[in-house]
Parts: structure tokens; sequence; C-alpha cells
């Protein structure tokens, strides 16, 4: 159970496919348009269900319940080798050789 | 009486909703045609440069350094024939409170809002905005919230966005993310009429006038250093605010450089398109920005918009994705100095343009952005490689944007592609046409377009013939 005035991100589909923007690609026509927004949890409630969160601006919003506490995983990626080429090839038109 | 909240509602309120969340009558500034007056909008409701610096300066924006890169001036003079080579400066940007030049535009909306009597900003944007905006709400002791469009209908996130989602919420802002679509426009829209807070556009005079005082210290900080002004200023080009802000700027100091436009080409993906959202490795300074805005800068969130970059621009120029990946490497490993990739956009154009250039001659970026997690070109390879983009070594020419990226196999590869501005021009007088349902153009619109395309009224008539020709056919 997650306890009432929990730090919670939930999402929501706010148009379908059918109620999109006419000017919309094909292939973004054929998927909703989704939110996702964080804030308090108005209520006790269970992952997935439906629920009304207040944002940090004093907004209400609703929708499915989806994390607890949610943080963030981006990070620097996996290692591009390449990178240490261009360092090194750079260098040496710079410093290297003769000169 | 409940509202309608469909999509085509919403969108028929545009108008009044604008006027309360800007608080803007534009209809002071229509001639009722094609012209309007652009001079009394930016007059009446921007604000005197020396009222900018002061708002700016009371919130610890502006005033970045200027750095020469004395390194990659060496780089580009291996590369550049015999006696070629401009000196290569940057305006260093990323040292403003939230990371960008956008603080300055920030500053001001920020200032202007609060002056109003408005309790909080919203701001759509997927770039630096968001979290200058924020950072200037939480200054002001403003709410603020950020829409952004984030993620694919995989729920796969661009790292970049990622993290400035992140920033804004260090900053104290609720961030509303989406996945991808143009009725982002929709959602804000609702969210002006639900909060009231006023709507902290990129393209309302106080923004762009925001960003005049950018030019105007590049001028100042020159001249006080070098005794005279820069030959070339390179500006990054999206929505074309910071062009026609620093354009601005350098005018109002009286100085008068060459002004080039750079943009990250993105040819031949759909900037709408779910499928292609994560194969783009930028999320701004590109073309998918900058073309269409450039050449019809009436497309914002605002009716009439106050950047209008080809009114200023001498030339644009665009770059492949890999130059600018490789550039971004280079000035960590020659100068020292981690920046984010977006805002090295510039700086990749200006390796190349500066040798075109004698030695004598100076060239000057005027911004960076901040780096870190995401936003960095570690983990922007890294992400285009996770989609399936080969990443290899060659010539950037061979460049397909969402299939591959070229780094150059040598600097001297690195080389800008020319925009034919004549194009553009005469597709903004196209669509002016368009738009406006006018047939006989006045007086006052030839000499607005003539403004607007930095052209003649001869040049303007001329392509009126065309267009009318055309039509005939």
């Amino acid at each position: 159970m997650i306890k009432k005035g929990e730090w919670v991100r939930i999402h929501k589909i706010i148009l379908t496919p059918e109620e999109r923007a006419p000017q919309v690609p094909d292939d973004t026509r054929a998927v909703p348009l989704e939110l996702w927004v964080k804030g308090f949890l108005k209520a006790d409630a269970e992952i997935g269900d439906q629920v009304e969160i207040e944002t940090v601006t004093g907004r209400m919003e609703t929708g499915r319940l989806i994390e607890v506490n949610p943080y963030y995983t981006h990070d620097f990626g996996k290692f591009i080798p390449e990178l240490l080429q261009i360092d090194k090839q750079t260098r040496e038109i710079l410093f290297g050789g003769g000169k | 009486m409940e509202r309608a909240n469909d999509y085509a509602s919403v969108m028929g309120r545009k108008a009044e909703i604008m006027l309360k969340s800007v608080g803007i009558d534009y209809s002071k500034f229509e001639s009722g045609s094609i012209a309007f007056d652009y001079e009394k909008m930016m007059r009446e409701t921007g604000y005197t440069l020396e009222e900018m610096q002061n708002i700016q300066y009371s919130v610890n924006v502006g005033n970045t350094p200027i750095l020469e890169l004395k390194n990659i001036t060496a780089l580009a003079r291996a590369c550049a024939p015999e006696g070629k080579g401009a000196r290569i400066f940057i305006k260093d940007e990323a040292a403003n409170p939230s990371g960008s030049f956008k603080a300055r535009r920030a500053a001001n909306a920020v200032y202007h809002a609060k002056k109003l009597g408005y309790k909080g900003v919203i701001a759509a944007t997927s770039g630096n905005y968001g979290a200058a905006v924020a950072s200037q709400a939480a200054i002001a002791g403003l709410k603020c919230i950020v829409v952004q469009e984030c993620y694919d209908s995989k729920g796969v996130g661009q790292p970049e966005i990622v993290e400035k989602a992140r920033k804004c919420e260090a900053l104290g802002a609720e961030v509303v993310q989406l996945s991808v679509g143009p009725e982002l426009f929709y959602k804000f829209l609702l969210l002006l009429e639900e909060t009231g807070y006023f709507n902290a556009s990129l393209y309302t005079p106080f923004g762009i006038a925001g960003v005049e005082t950018l030019g105007y210290e590049i001028s100042m900080q020159f001249r006080e250093k070098y005794g005279k002004d820069p030959d070339v200023v390179v500006c990054t080009n999206a929505g074309g605010g910071n062009l026609t802000g620093t354009a601005r700027g350098l005018a109002k100091a009286g100085a008068h450089p060459a002004i080039i436009g750079a943009s990250v080409s993105l040819a031949g993906l759909h900037m709408a398109s779910d499928e292609a959202f994560n194969k783009k490795s930028f999320t701004t300074g590109h073309t998918g920005f900058g073309v269409p805005f450039s050449s019809w800068p009436d497309r914002s969130d605002v009716p009439r918009s106050a950047a209008r970059p080809l009114r200023y621009m001498d030339r644009y120029v665009t770059i492949a994705q890999g130059s600018v990946f490789y550039m971004t490497e280079t000035l960590a490993s020659l100068e020292g100095l981690e920046k984010g990739p977006a805002g090295n956009t510039a700086l990749a154009a200006a390796f190349a343009l500066a040798q075109e250039l004698d030695q004598d001659k100076t060239i000057i970026v005027q911004e960076t952005e901040y780096t870190g997690a995401g936003k960095h070109v570690q983990p922007q390879l890294s992400f285009a490689r996770d989609n399936g983009i080969e990443i290899l070594f060659g010539d950037p020419k061979d460049e397909i944007p969402g299939k591959n990226i070229i780094l150059p196999s040598h600097p001297s590869l690195l080389k800008t592609t020319e925009v034919d501005l004549d194009k553009m021009r005469k597709s903004l007088i196209r669509t002016a046409m368009k738009t406006y349902q006018v047939e006989e153009p006045t007086e006052e619109d030839i000499r607005f377009l003539a403004e607007e395309t930095k052209s003649t009224e001869e040049f303007v008539r001329a392509q009126i013939e065309a267009n009318k020709a055309e039509a005939e056919k």
C-alpha cells in the first residue's frame, strides 16, 4: 500500500489516436498522446490504481499510479571508444610529431 | 458551464487564452494586411537595453566571459590554406545561472510576469529554456510549469530531454512530460487556462529583447579587450530568437559583423514522427526547427513572433551531427572545456568558417551550454548506437540523419553546407501572401517583406510576380 502524501508519478492518456490533431503523421496518429507527471498522492492506493495527485504547483491531476519516489536513471551511456581516437588525432596534429 | 476540452475546442480558444496569458494585444501592431509594425511591437512591449541589463544583472544573469580558443584556432589553421584561419572565440553562456543563454530570455519574461501580477509561469519547451524559466521563477518566488515532449510511444525518453526535466525539477518546477506530437500545444493551452499563469513564450518581445544584452556585451567586451568588434558572429539557429536578439544587440552597440546562422542537419527526419523521435541525436539547434522558423516565424505559440531571423542573417549554414560531436570532444580535449553538444553547433560551423577568413580576422561563437548526464557527447552517441544508428569515421558529407553519424576521419573534412537564403526568402513571401490571402500587396506590405527578408523591394516585387505567374499556370 502506498500512503497518502507520498511522492509519486502518474501516467495518463490525454488524447486517444482518434482524438489526435489532424496534421500528425500516420505513425504518430497510430498511438495515443500520453502524459507523465509527479505529485503528492491524495489518498492511499496501490500501483496501477487510478489516483489523484497534487503537483508542486498545487495543481490536481488524475492518472494511473506507476511509481513511488520516482528517480532519474539517465547517465553517461556506454563507452564510445571512437572519442579516444578523436583526442589522439587532434593532439597529434597540434602537439605531436616533429612540432 | 463546463468547457469542452477536446482538441478542436481548445485550439478554437487559442486567441482568447493567449491574450490572457501573455498580456499583449497584438492587434495594435497589425496593418490589416501582410505588414505589421515589428519595431513598434518591440518598443512598446519590450524593455530598453539598459532596463534589460539592470533586470538581468540583478538576478546574476549575463556578463559571461569571452574565451579565446587558441588551440582550436591552431587546429583550424593546420587544416586551412596558407594565411587563413581567423581567431576563434566563444562567449561562455553556460556560466549563466541555469547553464545557458536562455537565462537572459527567462529573466525578462519572469520579471514581466511578476510585474503584471501573475502567480506563476508556464513554458512549453524541451530545451534549456525550461531550466532557465525554472531558475528565474525560483528567484522571483513564482510557480513554474514546464511542458516537454520527452518520450516516444514505447516510453523511451531522449536522454538530453530527460536531463533537462531533472534540472527543471531540481529548480522547483513542475514538469509535465508528453509523448511525441504537436498536440503539446493543446496541453499547454489547457494548463494556461487552468492555472491563469503567464505564458513565458520564447517568442514574446520581452524574451527576444532579453537576448539583445548578449549581442551588446559581445561588442563591448571585444572593444575593451581587442580594440575592435568581431568580424563574424556565428549563432546556433533553432527558433530564431538567439540569432534575432544577438543581432539586434550588436546593432544597438553600433557593431555590424557578418551574422551567420548555423543548424545541425537533420534533413529527412520528420519532427512530429513517433518513430523518428529517438533517431535524432540532437533535440535542438537543428534544421527541423531552424528552417521552418526562419522561413515562417509566425508558426510559434504567439500571434506574432519577435524572433525573425531572416531579417538579420547574412548567411545560414548547416553542419552534420557527427561534426558537432567531433568539435564537442575536441573542445574538451584541446581547450579543457566540457560543454553541451547542441550549444556547440555554431562552434563546429565556426571551425570551418574560420578557414575562409584571414588570420587577422576574428570569429565569435555566441554561446555555450552546460553539460551533464544525458546531455553530453558520450550518452548522446551511446543512445544513437543503442537505437541502431551506425557511428563511424569518414567524410561528414556522407552522413544520413537517422541512419548514421559520421565522425570526420580528419578535422579538415569538417565543412559547412550553405543554405540557399533566397529560397527561404521566396518561401516567406509566398507564405505571407497565402496566410493573409493578399493578392495585391500594399506598398507597406512590400516594404515590410523587404525588411522581413533582408532583401530589396525589387526582390519582393519580382517574387510576387513570379507567384502570380505560378498561380495562373
